[in-house]
């Protein structure tokens, strides 16, 4: 495991800012030349296996120690060694992208879609980026942190709205 | 009346003619109560409410014995049973499922959520299924016990078997 980390320490320098011990070794990486280390994880060191990918948004948090506002988090993990990894890469908000690794791991596909549909994260390279769990036209990304919890009624949703005009119109 | 002197009420409002398997009495009595007894109920789960409506349609509460019979398609179906959370996304497909119902139809909204959107005062979520849908009985419980739904279901039993004057083409 120390073997490894000092290794992507020293090969992807210029990628990775920190590595955190935590309950998992926490890679903090930059985007830029991030696909490479994705690629190199998977393709030399056994990380065959995307366990998740999923945003994070730090909007106005207390503890927050840098500057940009989402964070996309892989968990990768290595099923002949039993090792896990968590990739963190920090994504600013009018700049708002990040390298879709679905040409790497099929099951990024999904993942990045939902990560899109919550926090309008866009995956450069997805082959099919669009909402995944809301409806096509709506309108926002319900798991930032500035989106209220309960729509007031302006703000209701275009296909519902219409639906119990019509029901009130025919009862 | 001489129809009062040569039948016996075998039931509230039905008599019979002794002897014979012959029974006098409203129309609308024997319909309502052919209607009662075999209400269809078409199989609409959209979360754990489903889990317990199943649990009711199987062997242990066994909807059968009152002529319940779960069809799987809207067109054969007198009872629309909303189980569970009904989200904004969900709700013109289960207006659609209604409207493909043929008259007399019935709503019974099963569990908080569908009666009131329960703890999910959120964004996705239509606060109740009363909001597109002319619900007849609403059975509280998060999910309801299988008993609370045959109680629901005996209830709009009952309220069938009280309508009259509603239907049919003499009227």
């Amino acid at each position: 495991m120390e073997e490894l980390l000092n290794e992507l320490k020293e090969k992807f320098s210029s990628v990775i800012i920190e590595i955190q011990e935590k309950d998992y070794p926490t890679l903090i990486c930059k985007r830029s030349g991030f696909l490479d280390l994705m690629k190199y994880l998977k393709d030399e060191k056994g990380f065959k296996y995307l366990i998740d990918l999923c945003g994070a948004d730090y909007l106005e948090y207390k503890y927050k120690n840098f500057e940009e506002r989402f964070e996309v988090v892989y968990h990768l993990y290595n099923l002949d060694n039993k090792i896990l990894l968590r990739l963190k890469v920090r994504v600013p908000e009018n700049d708002c992208w990040q390298y879709s690794v679905t040409p790497l791991w099929r099951t990024a596909n999904w993942f990045e879609r939902e990560c899109y549909d919550m926090f309008g994260i866009n995956f450069k390279g997805h082959p099919n980026l669009k909402r995944i769990l809301m409806p096509d036209d709506w309108e926002g990304h319900p798991l930032r942190k500035d989106y209220p919890v309960y729509l007031e009624e302006e703000q209701e949703w275009k296909v519902y709205k219409e639906l119990k005009e019509k029901v009130k119109q025919q009862s | 009346m001489g129809i009062e002197k040569e039948t016996i009420e075998i039931a509230p409002g039905i008599r019979q003619v002794p002897g014979t398997p012959v029974v006098v009495s409203p129309i609308d009595k024997i319909i309502n109560w052919a209607r009662a007894g075999s209400m269809w109920p078409v199989t609409f789960g959209l979360a754990c409410c489903a889990i317990e409506m199943m649990a009711t349609g199987a062997s242990h509460f066994d909807l059968d014995r009152y002529g319940i019979i779960f069809r799987a398609t809207p067109r054969q179906a007198d009872v629309l049973i909303v189980a569970g959370t009904v989200t904004k996304k969900m709700a013109p497909i289960i207006r659609r499922v209604y409207n493909q119902m043929p008259e007399p139809k019935y709503v019974i909204a099963m569990g908080s959520c569908a009666c009131s959107g329960g703890i999910f005062k959120t964004y996705s979520v239509a606060q109740g299924a009363d909001e597109f849908l002319p619900v007849d009985i609403y059975i509280p419980g998060c999910p309801p016990r299988p008993e609370a739904l045959l109680f629901g279901l005996l209830n709009l039993q009952q309220k069938i078997k009280s309508e009259a004057k509603k239907w049919g083409f003499w009227r």
